[in-house]
């Protein structure tokens, strides 16, 4: 089961990744959800996978009866989630509004910060 | 969005994913759920409506900036951590209390206010964030 | 669950001894700035009062810090575990001498920012957070700099990258949302590549706790993953202090926002990358550093040398400044390179230093505008003669980022170059002097062109506000001081290498009883 995951991690990896290497925001940012997502599988599949058995204690005892799930890679996954979700979210506006202001989404063509004809400090005076 | 249907079911939709965000807010401590996800629906909720009757009316049915409820949650969710000062365990421990009200015992605990206070930084960050995402569209 | 008999043994897994009032200071600099962040986004109507109780917050993060200091320097390391939990389960909160010295500069550069806030943040400005995000980004520095945590490290990163944006696009203006898209963008991958070595490493260990991580990778026999591991490390956290071949998010960003934005960040965040490879590289993988280390070193010279290259060759004041941060970082990773206890006491003194003096060379360029005509050499000129206050503090300034005496920046570099010639790497203490020299030349030219040419427009007469100068002797004040007496700074970052290459006082305060 974690060799299926692995490749499927690596799936998300190469396709993120080959999104990421785009010109284009909107695909940099399609990049950006697959490889987070290839990394919360990752954590996921580091934790080892036990099938069937949820890590919730039954509401008539105080420890679980048997074996379950390591619960430790599921709450970092939810915590990898939040703070990318919100990152994303972020970025969304961002990106909406990079794509308004300066009439582009190829980052080639976004040099106003740096512009491309900046003269070189003078040599003298 | 301005189709009648739309419009007609918007509220009713709104109303049963906030009643169910609080539900799935309460049940989160020993079952799956919690203030995240909760908040989540809330949000989703928020955003039907504003998408059904634009963003104002969302807005002044909110009553407070979102971002003045994230900061609230914040501050809740910091405020139960402080409070295990008084007990002297480490910061951020679950303290409980079983208060009898009208004869019906309650669990009271800073699980739950820090969980209730995530719910509020959620539903305002994301809320803001989502309003004006929506507001761009119209505009 | 309450009310009812409890029938299993907690003491395997919670702490019952009380927690003394004294380990709470630990989580007073993370949570009174995330309380009063709450607070100014609740009242954000009430602009008059942001600035105060930003102010009055950052004044007792310091204090805190100052308390914790003290504390560590006589007593070694302190540590609290959240909720209750016995350390690995619970989050450990660990204070050394390392962390809290950089969480003390940190946040009296931030107190000094913020004064000088005063005057660079109008209405809109408050309007939109300013002092709500840089409350809530301090919180993401303090607890970087306290948290014994490498899971918990990663969610402080992202904390004070979010409300870095924030701060970045206070004022939505073209040139910041350019330079925002590329910070976030290359920073999220820098934090994600952190986020996959921390997978790796938890599927590898089993724990994320830095003081079990550390004494448990000495029993690995196994040790390519781990060569696998502190290479994803070194490349995140190295992006995130923007070293040579992935530094380029910084020059794009840093000299949009305001200036009291950029001197933040290039004070402050910068300095978290190094901080998080001083943690990672020495606490955890000792060995695989040393293995690492002449990659390390060719970056650490590469960045030093092009960094200065790259401020040589810009009219803006403010990307010049960007170009020497990186340059700075350099400096600093020559330190990690050597690794002995000279290298790593060399690095943080000049993490320190660097902390001040970058944020002080940013408010000076924020001055110069007001005073003179922009922020480009072209333009400036003639503020020899209007603004001799001015010029004196920018000939101090300007010799303390070259280290040049009697500012502070001498020291370390005493300490590295030493350092670096005991190692027998003659080179890269070359690289560190020749990088010196060429700040020093950027730098110069700067004094030549915008204070010494004659102005060729005239000055706008207006007044330069006394504000910005005050600010600009407050961040002299201790960068003279330091220079002139440096014997406590390095005695401290002596004290905060010998805390790395041997953590069994780390450990010792994370695990009382050497159980868990």
């Amino acid at each position: 089961m974690e060799a299926v995951l692995s490749l499927l991690v690596a799936l998300f990896f190469a396709a993120g990744i080959y999104l990421m290497l785009s010109r284009h925001l909107i695909r940099i940012l399609l990049g950006i959800v697959l490889f987070g997502n290839a990394v919360n599988l990752l954590i996921f599949t580091n934790g080892r996978l036990t099938r069937g058995t949820p890590p919730i204690v039954p509401p008539d005892l105080m420890t679980s009866a048997g074996p379950v799930a390591n619960p430790l890679p599921q709450a970092l996954i939810l915590t990898a989630i939040v703070i990318s979700f919100s990152f994303f979210s972020f970025l969304l506006v961002v990106v909406y509004r990079a794509y308004q202001d300066l009439g582009t989404d190829d980052t080639d063509e976004m040099r106003v910060a740096e512009p491309a004809d900046e003269a070189p400090p003078p040599m003298g005076y | 969005m301005k189709t009648l249907i739309f419009r007609t079911a918007a509220p009713f939709i709104t109303a049963l994913m906030l009643l169910f965000s609080v539900f799935v807010l309460l049940r989160g401590h020993n079952d799956p759920g919690g203030g995240f996800i909760g908040g989540l629906i809330a949000v989703a909720a928020f955003a039907v409506q504003g998408i059904a009757f634009g963003v104002p009316v969302v807005r002044r049915a909110l009553y407070f900036h979102p971002m003045a409820i994230a900061g609230c949650g914040l501050l809740m969710a910091a405020f139960s951590g402080v409070l295990s000062y008084a007990f002297a365990v480490p910061y951020l421990s679950g303290l409980w209390a079983a208060p009898s009200l009208f004869g019906v015992t309650v669990d009271v605990s800073t699980v739950m206010t820090f969980d209730i206070g995530v719910y509020l930084v959620v539903v305002g960050a994301i809320t803001s964030i989502a309003l004006s995402l929506e507001d761009r569209e119209d505009g | 669950m309450a009310g009812e008999p409890y029938q299993v043994d907690r003491a395997q897994a919670m702490i019952a001894s009380p927690i003394a009032s004294a380990d709470w200071l630990i989580v007073v600099p993370v949570v009174l700035p995330i309380i009063c962040g709450a607070l100014l986004l609740m009242f954000r109507h009430r602009m008059r009062i942001h600035a105060f109780i930003a102010l009055a917050a950052l004044a007792l993060m310091t204090g805190a810090n100052a308390l914790m200091l003290r504390r560590v320097l006589a007593d070694g390391p302190f540590s609290m575990t959240m909720g209750g939990w016995l350390p690995p389960f619970g989050i450990s909160f660990t204070a050394d001498v390392l962390g809290v010295s950089f969480a003390l500069v940190g946040s009296a550069v931030a107190w000094i920012c913020c004064l000088y806030s005063l005057c660079d943040i109008d209405r809109t400005g408050r309007r939109y957070g300013f002092y709500a995000f840089l409350m809530l980004m301090m919180a993401g520095v303090n607890g970087a700099f306290l948290t014994g945590d490498i899971f918990n490290l990663y969610v402080w990163f992202e904390v004070f990258l979010i409300s870095s944006f924030g701060l970045l696009i206070l004022g939505s203006e073209k040139a910041q949302i350019d330079g925002a898209v590329k910070y976030a963008i290359l920073n999220l991958v820098a934090t994600t590549l952190f986020l996959i070595a921390t997978g790796y490493l938890y599927g590898t260990f089993g724990t994320l706790n830095m003081a079990d991580l550390a004494r448990k990778v000495g029993g690995v026999s196994e040790t390519a993953p781990l060569m696998t591991l502190s290479a994803l490390y070194l490349l995140a956290f190295s992006m995130k202090a923007a070293a040579f071949p992935v530094n380029f998010w910084l020059p794009a960003s840093y000299h949009t926002p305001r200036i009291v934005t950029a001197a933040l960040f290039g004070g402050l965040l910068t300095k978290i990358g190094i901080y998080a490879l001083l943690r990672s590289m020495i606490l955890i993988f000792p060995v695989e550093r040393a293995a690492y280390s002449m990659p390390i070193a060719i970056v650490a010279g590469a960045t030093m040398i092009l960094g200065a290259l790259g401020a040589l060759a810009q009219s803006d004041l403010r990307r010049m400044v960007g170009f020497l941060v990186i340059s700075g970082v350099g400096v600093m990773l020559s330190g990690l390179a050597l690794g002995s206890e000279g290298g790593l006491a060399g690095m943080a003194f000049y993490a320190l230093n660097s902390m001040v003096v970058m944020t002080a060379l940013y408010v000076l360029a924020g001055t110069m505008r007001v005073a003179g005509a922009g922020f480009s050499l072209q333009e400036l000129g003639g503020l020899y003669r209007a603004r001799p206050l001015l010029a004196a503090i920018a000939f101090l300034l300007i010799l303390a980022a070259a280290g040049l005496p009697p500012a502070s920046g001498l020291w370390p570099k005493i300490v590295l170059v030493k350092a670096s010639i005991g190692e027998g790497a003659g080179w890269l203490a070359a690289s560190i002097l020749v990088s010196g020299f060429l700040t020093t030349m950027a730098l110069g030219r700067v004094f030549l062109l915008a204070f010494w040419r004659p102005a060729n427009v005239s000055l706008p007469v207006v007044a330069v506000p006394s504000l910005p100068l005050a600010v600009l002797l407050l961040l002299l004040l201790p960068v003279l001081l330091v220079g002139l007496y440096p014997e406590p700074v390095i005695a401290m970052s002596v004290s905060a290498a010998r805390g790395l290459l041997d953590p069994s006082a780390y450990i010792q305060a994370v695990f009382p009883q050497g159980g868990g």
